[in-house]
């Protein structure tokens, strides 16, 4: 066979437009097949939680510590970086950098705020802290009746102590902060890798209306991450105090 | 602990073009030398695995004996154990993976060369972390790991965290390979190659590949749960705070059970490559085979607490458990009828693969058995935890997959070296082997059901196991011989073979249809498929056509070496070192350096272009 | 030679090699078992070792007859290429599949069975003992209830007995890691978890049963890999008809009978001096649900047929009960001496002063004395 007719249909120097057998993007599939294997893993992470809910011996609970409308804010902010991560590449695609640019910083802005009030709300769950009334009758968790009984001694009228939660504290500490804190690591892995892209979108020619794929996959990762935040929200947070036990 | 790797502006490293030598080695990209290295590396530690079990079995061929201690003979069964699932028999798998996926779908390379180079180094790094623990004392617990033996309070070596992080670090190679073949076999196909055109062996390929995504995360985050309870006192297996040993359990098989289809399918992959090509047969019901492997593989996941029916999940859960289990023997046998039915009335050819094919039938029939007698709970009462389970894992995965890879490498020797294999020794191979098998894991079956547990060290006297312990050692001495011809074969023939022709068996699929030794391009031209068994149903058609020479110079453009992936993985593995000493400022300092040349690693791949425009192909 | 020849030569051969090479009645066999439980257990066994067996034959007959017969030869021409039949894949798809279904359903009746004691007509649990036993890393606790003050519990170790004919229900427990209990003659095994107290202090422990019909000396080993010396964590149950079972139940409440041997009240000095009594309890009975101590009972050792959960025997020979006191006081030395030899990783060798500490390590003459007095412990 001559060399001249050697043929090879399948290489394009323009990595974004191989031939495939598909017509999808090699690493598109790439990343839909991690986040088929992150899937499980959160899936591991959330069953883990499940089967420990409510099975702490002692310590504080859910309903004791979690802060919903404050937690809904930092949710807000997540989903909203989603809508802002959905702009910044549509305006890739319409050739806007500069745009493109803002909405990047946007995402990645939320991204770190969602993280922030995360790191605000371990801290303060690690510095929980109790006030029982001895004397009067009131509604008392289950945790603040722990707290009673321990320290309610005849003559004591009050008591005010520090019980933070902490990994260590019980089954929900333990759980809570693995599943939400992996959770968290995510999110920052997907702010460094947003701002890296920024970086790199200066470079000439890296990042164009052609060659988008690099923001499709980190749009990809990033709603995957904000899903994931939905199914903890609800599982843990909501369903940690509203009564369905 | 989030880290922001400093933005170093690598003054451009000249990306390696065609190096010769090591330097050609570590940063090939091209998936048959990958596929050669994960063969040899996988061979390698397979012998490894194997001292452990010479060492067991000597340990146990009498009563009371003293050859190793308690202690050692302990971390010998973990480390056994560990060693051959994930260290030789996946790590074989992904060397035909590797070697063969491209071939046979018509394709140059994989979707991602540089990720498929990093898996094997990042399972190299794996390999490395698990047998050094050796130095300083291995793990100890069994390649299971059960809660809470394997907490801090019983393990406060460093044994336990070795295992922990190679694992997790095996666990990332493997997903990187999987993704990466996922990609390849939906994504790359040549023209005319359908979804049902392909080769069984691709197909239980992929089935494999998305077991691993799906199964690996699950032990991954077992490990990580464990891992936070030994270094920092969580509670997820602490039964003093409320945790259950149990969670421990269903995590673990959740992933475990997966894993032994993983082990399997690629080996009754190659038995229905092997099995049409030496019958001068189509295989028997194509499609109810592909379907067969997706079956099992979907069907594993509901099996998962027949690993637990002691454990006192009570009755109701042993009953579902033994029904599904139970079920899943329906369409291993289908493969098995469809595989007799294919060889039935055909012009058989008895050399070397066909044996260790048909081989794999004969035990893996066995496993079978066994592994149903396992699945009624109710029985596996007086099975489970005595020797009657070894058994049936040996012939499983010993005469089961071993044998399969086995009759691969002798089927593709040839197309991998250009050399063909000897048939003399490969004979006495097969029968030294068949022999071998039986003698060891035979007997193992009756001392099991005679009263003797598993994983234990030493035996008292007067049990009524003397003599099949013996026996079963006395095997492994045949097997030793086995593998010893083995050796000697590869290094015979691959040095002074027959130089081999491009499709010495009148085969079947595409990679017969290429000169031997494959050339580096593979195809001088991309196959336009037009069935299923495409170059079996040319040759019908053209029955003079011959294959032609490789090319001495091409312009085909080809993926180019790189040193990320290489360099990658040798970060990870120096962070993990860091990691399983935490207590100590050095290894967090060493965590920190490993962590960076992972970062940079990382950042220097991604910024490398797939393809250096500049770059000139001819060589 | 044609097939049916060689098939009824094959299965006679099978058959009578199987009814020569019976298993023998060794100590933990399966084969021999001594109570119902065990019994079905076996049942289902050779229900699905027969269906082994068949489809083995059927499967290897075929897999050898066609590599013999369709054996390639020179010249041989391309064989017909088919490429399936659905009908035999049906086939060989709704017939395994019923034989599979039909044996799981067959053996869910020996799983309920199994599952706990049979019930009485009005559905409660029928008539049985109740044992407790702990496991403990390396050796075995029981309990059983004090016949006469329902608050106690009597505390022995490695050796229990049981009475012939009645259903023992054993509650498992563990104070370590996870051991599993098995007492191949008369049941399967069900493995000791350790499991959390809830808020009420309620432990959800695993339980099972047996029932021995015959008198004898039953053998069990620990089935779940459990650390260093899990090979070397044995215990023995003894089931003795009912009169016999109740008058050994009331001379165990009894702590033993002391014996004026001046040897013996030295030994019983050094028990305590050298620190002994901190792990062995001499009390024969405790409260219900105490903690135990770290180490086995000691009240009655010296009528213990082992020692060391089943590594030192007391016996001329394993079927009997009768102590050999030579055999009792040179184990007794053996142990002593040097218990990490006989179990590795114990803990006695591993926390005892007299062990870790070496001034403070026993003498000969202490030594001496403490087997004089622990032989009186009968």
């Amino acid at each position: 066979m001559a060399q001249s007719e050697i043929k090879d249909t399948d290489h394009v120097s323009d990595v974004e437009h191989e031939v495939t057998s598909t017509g999808l993007n090699h690493r598109k599939m790439l990343m839909w097949a991690f986040l088929g294997s992150d899937c499980m893993f959160f899936g591991a992470l959330i069953a883990t939680y499940l089967v420990y809910k409510g099975k702490s011996l002692s310590g504080p609970q859910p309903i004791d510590v979690f802060d919903i409308p404050v937690t809904s804010v930092s949710t807000f902010v997540l989903l909203m970086s989603s809508m802002s991560m959905v702009l910044a590449y549509s305006a890739l695609t319409k050739n806007n950098m500069k745009v493109f640019r803002i909405w990047m910083i946007s995402t990645a802005i939320k991204g770190a705020t969602f993280v922030g009030f995360q790191v605000y709300e371990f801290a303060s769950f690690s510095k929980h802290h109790v006030h029982v009334e001895c004397n009067e009758s009131h509604e008392m968790t289950t945790f603040e009746t722990e707290v009673f009984e321990a320290e309610c001694k005849p003559g004591i009228d009050s008591f005010s102590g520090e019980y933070g939660l902490k990994p260590q504290t019980n089954l929900f500490g333990t759980t809570f902060y693995t599943l939400t804190g992996l959770h968290g690591a995510h999110v920052t892995l997907g702010v460094v890798w947003l701002l890296s892209l920024l970086l790199l979108s200066f470079k000439k020619g890296v990042i164009t209306k052609e060659k988008n794929v690099d923001i499709d996959l980190a749009a990809l990762y990033w709603h995957f991450v904000d899903v994931v935040w939905i199914v903890i929200f609800t599982v843990v947070y909501l369903f940690g105090v509203f009564p369905f036990s | 602990m989030t880290l922001f790797p400093i933005q170093i502006s690598i003054p451009s490293i000249p990306r390696p073009v065609k190096p010769t030598g090591l330097w050609s080695w570590l940063t090939t990209i091209d998936h048959k030398r990958i596929g050669i290295l994960y063969g040899v590396t996988a061979f390698i530690l397979f012998l490894s695995g194997g001292i452990e079990a010479t060492l067991m079995r000597l340990q146990l061929s009498g009563p009371e004996l003293d050859l190793v201690s308690a202690e050692v003979y302990n971390q010998l069964f973990t480390m056994h154990g560990t060693t051959m699932i994930f260290l030789a028999i996946m790590p074989m798998g992904a060397a035909f993976f590797n070697f063969i996926i491209p071939l046979q779908i018509g394709a140059r390379d994989v979707a991602f060369p540089r990720l498929n180079a990093f898996s094997y180094w990042t399972f190299l790094a794996g390999a490395i972390m698990l047998k050094l623990s050796w130095i300083g004392g291995a793990t100890n617990a069994g390649w299971f790991g059960y809660a809470p033996l394997t907490s801090v309070s019983q393990n406060p070596g460093t044994g336990i965290d070795f295992w922990i992080i190679s694992l997790q670090i095996l666990g990332v190679a493997s997903l990187a390979a999987a993704f990466n073949f996922i990609v390849t076999i939906i994504n790359m196909r040549a023209p005319g190659m359908h979804m049902m055109r392909l080769p069984v062996f691709i197909w239980m390929s992929f089935i494999t590949a998305i077991l691993l995504v799906l199964a690996f995360p699950v032990i991954t985050v077992a490990l990580i749960e464990l891992t936070l309870d030994r270094y920092y006192d969580f509670n997820f297996f602490n039964v003093a705070n409320g945790g259950s040993v149990v969670l421990w359990q269903h995590l673990f098989w959740v992933f475990g059970h997966p894993e032994v289809y993983i082990l399997i399918l690629p080996a009754m992959g190659i038995v229905s490559e092997v099995l049409p090509v030496f019958s001068r047969k189509p295989l028997f019901g194509y499609s109810t085979i592909v379907l067969a492997g997706a079956i099992i593989a979907f069907m594993g996941w509901m099996v998962w607490s027949h690993h637990m029916f002691t454990v006192g999940l009570g009755p109701a859960a042993n009953a579902i458990f033994t029904i599904t289990t139970m079920l899943i023997a329906v369409p291993t046998g289908i493969k098995v009828f469809n595989w007799l039915a294919t060889i039935w009335g055909g012009s058989i050819k008895l050399n070397t693969p066909m044996l260790f094919s048909l081989g794999f039938i004969a035990m893996f029939l066995i496993g079978g058995i066994s592994g149903v007698m396992h699945a009624v709970s109710a029985s596996d009462a007086q099975q489970q935890d005595t020797y009657f389970i070894p058994a049936h894992i040996h012939y499983a995965v010993f005469g089961g997959a071993i044998m399969a890879l086995m009759s691969g490498v002798h089927y593709w020797f040839q197309k991998t070296t250009g050399k063909m294999f000897g048939e003399i020794l490969g004979k006495f191979h097969f029968w030294t082997l068949m022999l071998g098998q039986n003698l060891t894991f035979f007997p193992m079956h009756f001392v099991g059901l005679e009263g003797m547990p598993r994983r234990i060290y030493t035996y008292a006297e007067g049990m009524g196991w003397d003599l099949w312990n013996g026996v079963s050692t006395f095997g492994v001495f045949i097997l030793i011989i086995s593998f010893l011809a083995f050796m000697l074969n590869v290094i015979k023939s691959w040095k002074s073979g027959p130089i081999a022709p491009a499709d010495p068996w009148d085969a079947r699929t595409l990679e017969w249809s290429i000169p031997s030794p494959a050339p580096e391009y593979n195809f001088s031209e991309i196959p336009q498929v037009k069935a299923l068994d495409d170059w079996w149903v040319t040759k019908q058609e053209n029955p003079d056509i011959e294959v032609p020479d490789a090319l001495e110079n091409h312009s085909i453009h080809l993926p180019q070496p790189s040193y990320w992936p290489f360099v990658t993985a040798l970060g990870i593995l120096i962070a993990a070192y860091g990691v399983v000493f935490n207590d100590l400022l050095v290894p967090y300092l060493i965590a920190g350096i490993g962590t960076l040349v992972t970062f940079i690693g990382v950042y220097s791949w991604s910024l490398e272009p797939v393809n250096d425009p500049d770059e000139h192909t001819s060589h | 030679m044609n097939i049916k020849k060689i098939t009824t030569i094959l299965l006679a051969g099978i058959i009578l090699t199987l009814t020569a090479c019976y298993p023998e009645n060794f100590n933990q066999t399966t084969f021999h078992p001594y109570g119902p439980v065990a019994e079905r257990q076996l049942d289902i066994f050779w229900l699905i070792l027969i269906g082994g067996i068949v489809v083995f034959l059927l499967v290897e007959g075929i897999l050898i007859y066609s590599a013999l017969k369709f054996r390639r030869k020179k010249d041989s021409p391309l064989p017909k290429q088919i490429h399936g039949n659905h009908k035999l894949e049906i086939v060989w798809t709704v017939i395994p599949g019923i034989v599979v279904l039909i044996f799981s359903i067959l053996s869910i009746n020996t799983l309920m069975y199994a599952a706990d004691v049979p019930k009485d007509a009005e559905g409660n649990l029928g008539n049985h003992k109740s044992l407790h036993a702990i496991g403990h890393q390396w050796w075995f606790e029981f309990r059983y209830p004090h016949p006469n003050d329902d608050s106690q519990q009597v505390v022995l170790a490695n050796e229990v007995y049981i009475p012939v004919g009645i259903p023992v229900r054993i509650e498992l427990d563990t104070v370590d890691v996870i051991h599993s209990f098995w007492v191949p003659k008369l049941a399967g095994k069900v493995d000791m978890v350790p499991k959390p107290k809830d808020r009420n202090g309620v432990k959800d422990n695993n339980y099972m049963w047996f029932e021995a019909s015959e008198p004898g000396i039953y053998f069990g080993q620990c089935a779940e890999f459990c650390g260093a010396s899990h090979a070397n964590m044995k215990f023995k149950i003894i089931a003795v008809t009912p009169s016999e079972y109740d008058a050994w139940l009331m001379t165990q409440i009894e702590p033993a009978a002391e014996w004026p041997d001046p040897l013996a009240k030295e030994g019983a000095d050094v028990f305590k001096s050298a620190g002994c009594s901190g792990c062995h309890s001499l009390k024969p009975v405790a409260k219900i649900g105490s903690k135990g101590r770290l180490g086995p009972n000691l009240t009655h050792v010296a009528s213990r047929t082992h020692l060391a959960a089943g590594m030192l025997n007391n016996t001329i020979s394993l079927n009997t009960t009768t102590i050999n006191d030579a055999y009792l006081q040179e184990n007794l030395r053996d142990w002593i001496t040097n218990p990490a030899s006989i179990k590795p990783g114990n803990l006695m060798s591993a926390q005892a002063t007299v062990y870790t500490d070496p001034d403070k390590a026993l003498t000969e003459s202490q030594i001496s004395a403490l087997i004089a007095y622990l032989t009186t412990l009968k």
